[in-house]
């Protein structure tokens, strides 16, 4: 027998928190990734939909921080004028899907669904993004890098809602880049994708490196090395020949229906060095 | 359980019975619906609006686009409780919706689409229109990247997306298009005429498989087999009746009225509609359940009680074929299902004296139709007779099917095709409607069934993976001398159309080519995978991607320029075919080659230009092929009979059973009827194949429809003109002048108005009644396979010009060009409607499209080309008359399709010196075959 399913959309984060702390066992937001994950199968869950929640949804500047609230979608992203290490994200934000995908698919959703491909996953891993999560017990902060542990794995807790995304503003000026690779135009879940950010002195040299890969492993993964090798060097078209497979070490690709293990190797590797070329490029 | 009472509890406000109030199209609605139910559901179930289609319930293919405050948003990821106060646009509201600007975009759209072709089977182009309706919104003069980034997450699966994007370009800027321009009696033919049926293809008004529910429908599930192979056993259903308040019945193979098995060729049906002891692939049925709708919907499936045992399954062609293999038919030894030969003259002894030899092996995969429309339908019992509406290509082979499965007679069955939202093969199978036969049959209630999209690319047919071996020789003069080729399909667990592949490949193989000795072998093997059946082209697209690659390498080792060997090779009038059959007239190949000599110059000379820039990763080529394609059955029988009936008022039914999937022949047939009575387009009212009004126009496929239903309605309208000119009694020359009050009859200087509603009727309410068939004169094949399998052919030659990135294996198609011999082309824009759906189709065929049973059952996995996908495809349409079609009109569904994955795959050799050997050339093995000749020869040298 199926299990009774509910349905509350909340008005406030504390009505929320309050249901989600009293047992509510799904959080409807965007629905992107709420309904393709039921397949075959109907509503049996106790939901929560957050939609409601308007104050979550925006971005905003603040002194440190910019923050995206946990309802932006990618469309808001789009559409928000914001400063050059976040284009990346933006390019991101565009290849999420399509356009009704982006209409309605929030930036916490992706993050929470913690699929390997998730689009937004590298541009704000390479931003250094943390998550805000609130709960009747309060708020806490954790790097994105340590939030996402696993396919589809995260460190929220059933309780918890992911209430912003907040990016430092340390390197906002920097250049940025992102690139998806699929074996169609649209509509695509990526074979590999890169974030670059790439911070560069007056004289041009490199003085910060950031660069995430993502569809190569369970998370999305830093390329750490490689960032420190960078740094120093001069910003210009050869810096992409820098970049070695071993620089690639940690990522561990699979084979599935979209590509070889092998192949998102090599293809990576490209995109990281066009990824890198292209944020020098611009300096 | 108490969790969820309990918070339901505490929620003051939001409980789950508040009805939802919305607006939709402008209009105040409340619905009482469930507030997790997705939108697609509400609009279609609660609302009536079915002109939403659902196609994917994922979010991957945009069918269910609807504008939410007039953003663009997949209805299937909608909660009806998150529109609550919202205001959503369907298809339905367009016409009337205004714009911020004060002007009607999406009315605008629509007519903007019908005049350019942009809807064909119509269930994709809801969602396109409402896209592009958003797009105009926010952007008044978008560009072709703007329009393609828009329409980029709805799907198309038969118009290749190009006309759409002109149509929403010329909407953008064109206020007024006059769709309809009705050409002067006798005039049809040639015309530009808008889809007969278009309308309700563009105002969400056109019913599909799952657009109509009869009151008190119950639902039909079927419980598949998750094995490649398995033994089952029922336990306990009296168990699940009871846990199940709701289910009504559960039928297995024992309760099938008739007999328990079925296919499209009689003398090799072997599909049961239940399994009886052991399923034979992943997807099967064994059972289905059937009750209230909502209780069958929310079923787990894993609760029925069946026990699985799973059994070591084949999955490959060697292994079917190794000695020792058990059989998946007893009957069939060697799992051979059946064998193809097409021999004439010696191969060997030429082969042997030939001066230059070239040899290749190619494999292909699985290709999933993709239709946008999933297989639906619903089933009542009337009386002693059945009654099915559904999607389907071939209501007659149902009609016989289905009789046989119930165990009545083939009169008492009804088959009422709806509008088919894709079909391309697939759905001249049955699905959905044995189930449905047999429950309305023992519950004596209306019962429905609507495929998922999993369900549908698990169950239903796909297009045979090959394996081709073959050889070929030519002389230093770079003529032909001989072709050897041998070719094993995996056919899967049952037959389907996999005959039909095996003997159409060995008439085909040669390519339209004068080859004067010639070996073609072929097998339909079987394995435990979901049948391969009939797909656009029944296994000669697999072939021609072997074929036209070898006379690529044949051509360039005598040194000679590929499209120039394939002039020199060309089929002609007096040349004989493989099967020593002389055509004589209507042999328009060397047609097609030769003009696109100018666009093949340019575009080798661009392409070397562009090479030998300093341009990083990517590399250009140039890619041609040729295709011939017989129309109708290979040397069987496939008649059509046309009834077109004068009515009182002065109009024509036209009793159209050539089902229309979109291809256009509601529209081709009556153009072709309407000259050959001399009546003017509007006159006639198309009247549907329903079998219980409509005779047999036989099954839409094997590009057979233009050709033979054509004749038919040829005839037929010829025949009705001769019976009017009777009653009149004026002679054969006079003219027929349409008037308000009927018919007037000009015979010379004397003028014979008919007074038609003074007129008695016939038996079937018509003043006339003229009848027509035709059956396309064939002969048999001999041992060799020599005769005369087909009266007419089409003919053509695809050029592709192509970007590969050469560091990621990734290849962009820049432009194809194709040339058509259409013999006739009845109605221009819906034959470019055919090439460049063809194009898209081959393009997906030879770049992305491979399904793996058991893997990416869905549409974000296996993937078709979007809209981003598709380059600028130029037709070229060459009319050389065949002296049989009407008004010497030949076939263009399945040509379209199959030069352009061997066009593309030359252009890939052209442009980075590498043949694929399995296709399709996705990025990982095309960087892996770059890589393998680097490092065996650094001059990039192709190797076998």
């Amino acid at each position: 027998m199926s299990t009774q399913a509910s349905y509350i959309k909340p008005k406030t984060v504390n009505e929320a928190t309050a249901l989600l702390a009293s047992g509510a066992t799904r959080i409807l937001s965007g629905g992107t990734d709420f309904y393709p994950s039921l397949g075959e199968r109907v509503v049996q869950d106790a939901v929560v939909d957050i939609s409601g929640l308007g104050d979550l949804r925006g971005i905003s500047t603040e002194p440190d921080y910019i923050r995206i609230g946990g309802l932006t979608t990618w469309t808001d992203v789009i559409r928000t004028p914001l400063p050059r290490a976040l284009y990346a994200l933006k390019s991101a934000a565009r290849e999420v899907g399509s356009v009704q995908i982006q209409n309605r698919g929030t930036v916490a959703g992706n993050l929470c669904n913690a699929s390997p491909a998730a689009d937004g996953v590298p541009p704000l891993l390479a931003l250094d993004a943390e998550v805000e999560l609130i709960s009747q017990r309060g708020v806490r902060r954790m790097p994105l890098a340590e939030f996402i542990v696993g396919n589809r794995k995260t460190h929220r807790r059933g309780d918890e809602l992911l209430s912003a995304v907040l990016v430092p503003r340390e390197l906002e000026n920097a250049a940025s880049k992102f690139v998806k690779l699929g074996a169609r135009r649209y509509l695509v879940i990526s074979i590999s994708m890169v974030a670059v950010v790439l911070k560069m002195s007056e004289e041009e040299t490199v003085l910060a490196a950031r660069i995430a890969v993502g569809s190569c492993s369970a998370v999305a993964r830093r390329l750490p090395a490689l960032e420190h090798e960078l740094v120093g060097l001069p910003a210009n078209r050869d810096l992409g020949a820098r970049v070695r497979p071993e620089h690639l070490a940690s990522l561990s690709p699979i084979d599935d229906v979209r590509a070889t293990a092998e192949y998102r190797m090599k293809a990576s590797l490209q995109l990281v060095r066009r990824a890198v070329n292209a944020c020098a490029e611009k300096s | 359980m108490d969790r969820t009472q309990q918070m339901t509890q505490n929620a003051p406000k939001e409980s789950i019975i508040d009805p939802i109030a919305f607006r939709v199209n402008g209009r105040p609605v409340t619905v009482g619906s469930l507030p997790w139910q997705r939108l697609s559901r509400v609009l279609r179930d609660d609302l009536g609006l079915t002109g939403t289609k659902v196609g994917c319930d994922a979010g991957d293919c945009g069918a269910c686009t609807v504008l939410l405050n007039g953003d663009p948003v997949c209805a299937c990821l909608v909660a009806a409780g998150q529109v609550e106060g919202c205001d959503v646009t369907t298809v339905e509201g367009l016409a009337e919706r205004t714009s911020p600007s004060g002007d009607f975009l999406g009315r605008r759209l629509q007519e903007s689409f019908l005049s350019h072709g942009a809807a064909q089977c119509g269930a994709c182009t809801p969602g396109m229109l409402v896209a592009a309706t958003a797009l105009l919104e926010q952007n008044s003069s978008p560009n072709e990247s703007d329009v393609m980034d828009a329409i980029g997450g709805v799907l198309c699966r038969c118009t290749g997306y190009r006309k759409i994007i002109t149509a929403i370009l010329d909407a953008s800027t064109n206020c007024a298009h006059e769709w309809f321009v009705s050409p002067n009696a006798g005039a049809a033919v040639g015309n530009r005429l808008a889809r007969l049926d278009g309308k309700r293809k563009i105002d969400g008004s056109e019913v599909f498989g799952a657009d109509e529910t009869p009151a008190g429908a119950l639902a039909v599930r079927a419980i598949r087999s998750p094995y490649d192979r398995a033994r089952f056993h029922f336990e306990d259903f009296k168990a699940f009746f009871r846990d199940n308040p709701g289910i009504e019945a559960v039928f297995t193979a024992n309760d099938v009225p008739g007999i328990n098995c079925y296919g499209v060729i009689a003398k090799f049906a072997d599909q049961p509609v239940f399994a009886e002891t052991e399923a034979r692939y992943r997807g099967e049925a064994v059972a289905a359940i059937v009750g209230d709708a909502a209780v069958v919907e929310s079923l787990n499936v894993a609760d029925f009680p069946v026990r699985w045992e799973e059994l070591p399954a084949i999955r490959d062609i060697d292994t079917a074929l190794a000695e020792g293999a058990e059989l998946i038919h007893d009957h069939r030894p060697e799992n051979v299902l059946v064998r193809g030969r097409v021999v004439r003259g010696d191969v060997d002894l030429a082969m042997a004296s030939a001066d230059v030899i070239a040899e290749a092996e190619y494999e292909t995969g699985f290709v999933e139709h993709a239709y946008i429309e999933p297989e639906a339908g619903f089933a009542r019992r009337v009386g002693d007779q059945i009654e099915i509406q559904a999607c389907t290509q071939s209501p007659y082979m149902d009609r016989s099917d289905i009789a046989a499965i119930l165990g009545i007679a083939p009169e008492r069955v009804r088959i009422i095709p709806t509008a088919v939202g894709g079909g391309f093969g697939s759905k001249l199978d049955l699905s959905m409607q044995p189930f449905l036969a047999i429950a309305a049959w023992h519950l004596r209630k209306p019962v429905r069934m609507v495929y998922s999209r999993t369900e549908s690319i698990v169950s239903t047919t796909k297009r045979h993976p090959a394996r081709m071996r073959l050889r070929g020789g030519c002389n230093k003069d770079g003529k032909l001398v001989a072709l050897d080729f041998a070719a094993d399909f995996n056919t899967g667990a049952y037959s389907s159309w996999g005959p039909t592949v095996s003997a159409r490949v060995p008439v085909h193989a040669s390519g339209p080519y004068y080859v004067p000795h010639y070996r073609a072998l072929t097998r339909a093997v079987h394995t435990n995978l979901v049948p391969a059946g009939a797909f656009r082209g029944f296994g000669v697209p697999q072939a021609a991607i072997a074929q036209e690659q070898l006379y690529d390498e044949l051509a360039d080792r005598v040194g000679m320029d590929r499209l120039e060997f394939r002039i020199l090779n060309a089929l002609d009038g007096t040349t004989p075919t493989v099967t020593g059959q002389v055509l004589g007239a209507g042999v328009g190949i060397r047609a097609c080659f030769e003009a696109l000599r100018p666009r093949w110059k340019s575009a080798r000379s661009e392409a070397a230009k562009f090479n030998r820039l300093p341009s990083g990763a990517l590399r250009r080529g140039v890619g041609v092929a040729g295709m011939w394609y017989g129309c109708g059955n290979t040397s069987l029988p496939n008649p059509s009979t046309m009834r077109i009936g004068l009515k009182r008022d002065g109009r024509i039914a036209l009793h159209q059973g050539a089902v229309d999937i979109g291809q256009g022949s509601n529209t081709i047939v009556t153009q072709i009827c309407a000259d050959a009575l001399g009546a003017p387009i509007e006159r006639f009212d198309l009247v549907s194949g329903d079998t219980a009004i409509t005779p047999d126009c036989g099954k839409t496929s094997a590009s057979r429809q233009t050709l033979v239903t054509g004749r038919a309605a040829q005839m037929a309208g010829e025949k009705l003109r001769g019976g009017i000119l009777k009653l009149a009694g004026a002679c054969e020359c006079a003219s027929l002048v349409w008037d308000d009050a009927g018919i007037t009859v000009r015979d010379g200087a004397e003028s014979h108005a008919l007074m038609l509603k003074d007129l008695p009727l016939d038996e079937r309410g018509y003043v006339i009644t003229s009848e027509a068939t035709f059956d396309p004169p064939t002969s048999p094949l001999d041992e060799n396979g020599q005769g005369s399998p087909y009266c007419v052919y089409g003919f053509g030659a695809h050029m592709a010009e192509i970007e590969v990135d050469i560091e990621l294996g990734t290849v962009r198609v820049l432009r194809v060009t194709a040339a058509h011999d259409v013999g006739r082309a009845i109605n221009p824009t819906l034959i470019e409607g055919q090439i460049e759906g063809g194009v898209a189709q081959g393009l997906g065929m030879a770049l992305m499209e491979e399904f793996f049973p058991g893997k990416g059952e869905n549409l974000h996995d296996y993937l078709i080309p979007s809209a981003g996908d598709i380059p600028p495809v130029e037709s070229i349409l060459i009319e050389d008359p065949s002296p049989v079609g009407p008004f010497g009109a030949k076939g263009i569904g399945e040509q379209a399709v199959i030069p352009t994955a061997p066009a593309i795959l030359n252009a890939l050799h052209d442009a980075i010196g590498v043949r694929l050997r399995k296709i399709p050339a996705t990025p990982d093995r095309v960087l892996a075959a770059i890589q393998a000749a680097t490092n065996q020869n650094t001059t990039g040298v192709s190797r076998g």
